[in-house]
C-alpha cells in the first residue's frame, strides 16, 4: 500500500468565503500583514496502485470545475 | 404523467415533493436510492435535502447511486428531470446540468422567501433554504448557457440571497429536459403556506413526459 495525500484547494479567481472569514479575523487576534488566505480541504489515503489517484480526483475527491488537486506520494 | 421522487439517506422535502406532483395533477411514488429500474415512471424529481450527508461536497457521493444512473438513462432519453436545492447540486455533480454550487457568499444558512423571473419574464414567489446555493460557471460557459437559453431562473432584482454569478437561480441543460434550480417550488404549491407559483415550475416539465 502506497500512502498519498491530496490537497484539494479552491480554483484561483473563485470567492472563497471561508478563507475571506479567516483573514478578517486575524487582525483582532494581533495577527498583521497576513492575506489571500484561501481554505481547502486535505485527503490522506492508502492506495494499492497510486495510478489510480488522477482519476479518483477527477470523479470524486474533487469537482475540477471548481477545485484544484494536488496528489502528494508519503 | 407518473413521477418518480428519489429518496436518499438524508433527503428530507421528498414529501413534499410527492405532494407536489399530485397537486399539479400527476400521480407519484419514492424511489428508493438503490433501486435500478424505473419502469414506469414519466419524469423524476431529484429532492432537496443532505444525500448521504453531503460529506466531502454536496451531491457528490448520491451522483453514484444506483437510482442516479437510472436517472441519467432517462435524462439521456428526454424524460423529463426536476432537481431541487440538493438534487440540484447532484445534478450538476453528476454532470447532468453545468456548474457548481458553492458555500453561500456570506456563510449563512439563508432560509426565506424569494422572487425568481423565469423565462417568460414572470415572477415566481418561492421560499430558499440552504447554505450552498452559489452558482457558479466560468464565464465562457454562462456565456454559452445564456446563448442557448439554458438559465431557466433567475433571482429578481434584491433576491440573490448566496451570491450566484449572474444571478442565476436555475438551469437546464441543451435539450432543456433536465431543471435544477436551488429554491423550493414543492414548498409552494399549496395556498395555506402563501404561494401556488412553484407549481408552474413542475408544470414547465410535463411537455417532456412521453
Amino acid at each position: 500500500m502506497a500512502k498519498a495525500r491530496v490537497l484539494i484547494r479552491p480554483k484561483e479567481g473563485i470567492l472563497d468565503p471561508q478563507g475571506k472569514a479567516v483573514e478578517r479575523a486575524l487582525p483582532a487576534l494581533g495577527f498583521e500583514g497576513i492575506g489571500h488566505v484561501r481554505v481547502g480541504r486535505m485527503v490522506e489515503l492508502e492506495a494499492d496502485d497510486p495510478e489510480q489517484l488522477g482519476e479518483l480526483c477527477e470523479k470524486l475527491l474533487a469537482n475540477p470545475l471548481i477545485e484544484d488537486y494536488e496528489i502528494q506520494p508519503l | 404523467m407518473i413521477w418518480g421522487v428519489l429518496q436518499f439517506p438524508g433527503s428530507c422535502d421528498e414529501r413534499d415533493a410527492l405532494h407536489a406532483c399530485e397537486v399539479v395533477g400527476g400521480e407519484a411514488r419514492l424511489v428508493w436510492h438503490e433501486e435500478r429500474d424505473l419502469s414506469g415512471i414519466d419524469g423524476v424529481v431529484v429532492p432537496g435535502g443532505f444525500s448521504y450527508g453531503d460529506y466531502l461536497r454536496a451531491g457528490a457521493i448520491a451522483r453514484f447511486s444506483p437510482a442516479m444512473e437510472a436517472v441519467a438513462e432517462l435524462a439521456a432519453a428526454g424524460g423529463p428531470v426536476l432537481g431541487i436545492c440538493n438534487g440540484f447540486q447532484v445534478l450538476c455533480e453528476a454532470g447532468l446540468l453545468p456548474g457548481a454550487l458553492l458555500r453561500n457568499e456570506d456563510l449563512r444558512f439563508v432560509c426565506k422567501q424569494a422572487d425568481l423571473l423565469d423565462d417568460a419574464g414572470a415572477t415566481l414567489s418561492i421560499p430558499l433554504k440552504h447554505g450552498e446555493g452559489r452558482y457558479y460557471a466560468p464565464e465562457e460557459m454562462l456565456d454559452r448557457l445564456e446563448a442557448n437559453g439554458q438559465v431557466a431562473y433567475r433571482y429578481a432584482d434584491g433576491h440573490n440571497a448566496n451570491g450566484s454569478v449572474r444571478d442565476i437561480a436555475g438551469v437546464r441543460n441543451e435539450r432543456g429536459n433536465v431543471v435544477g434550480l436551488m429554491p423550493h417550488p414543492e414548498h409552494a404549491v399549496d395556498p395555506l403556506t402563501g404561494s401556488t407559483d412553484g407549481r408552474k415550475v413542475f408544470q414547465a416539465l410535463e411537455g417532456f413526459a412521453s
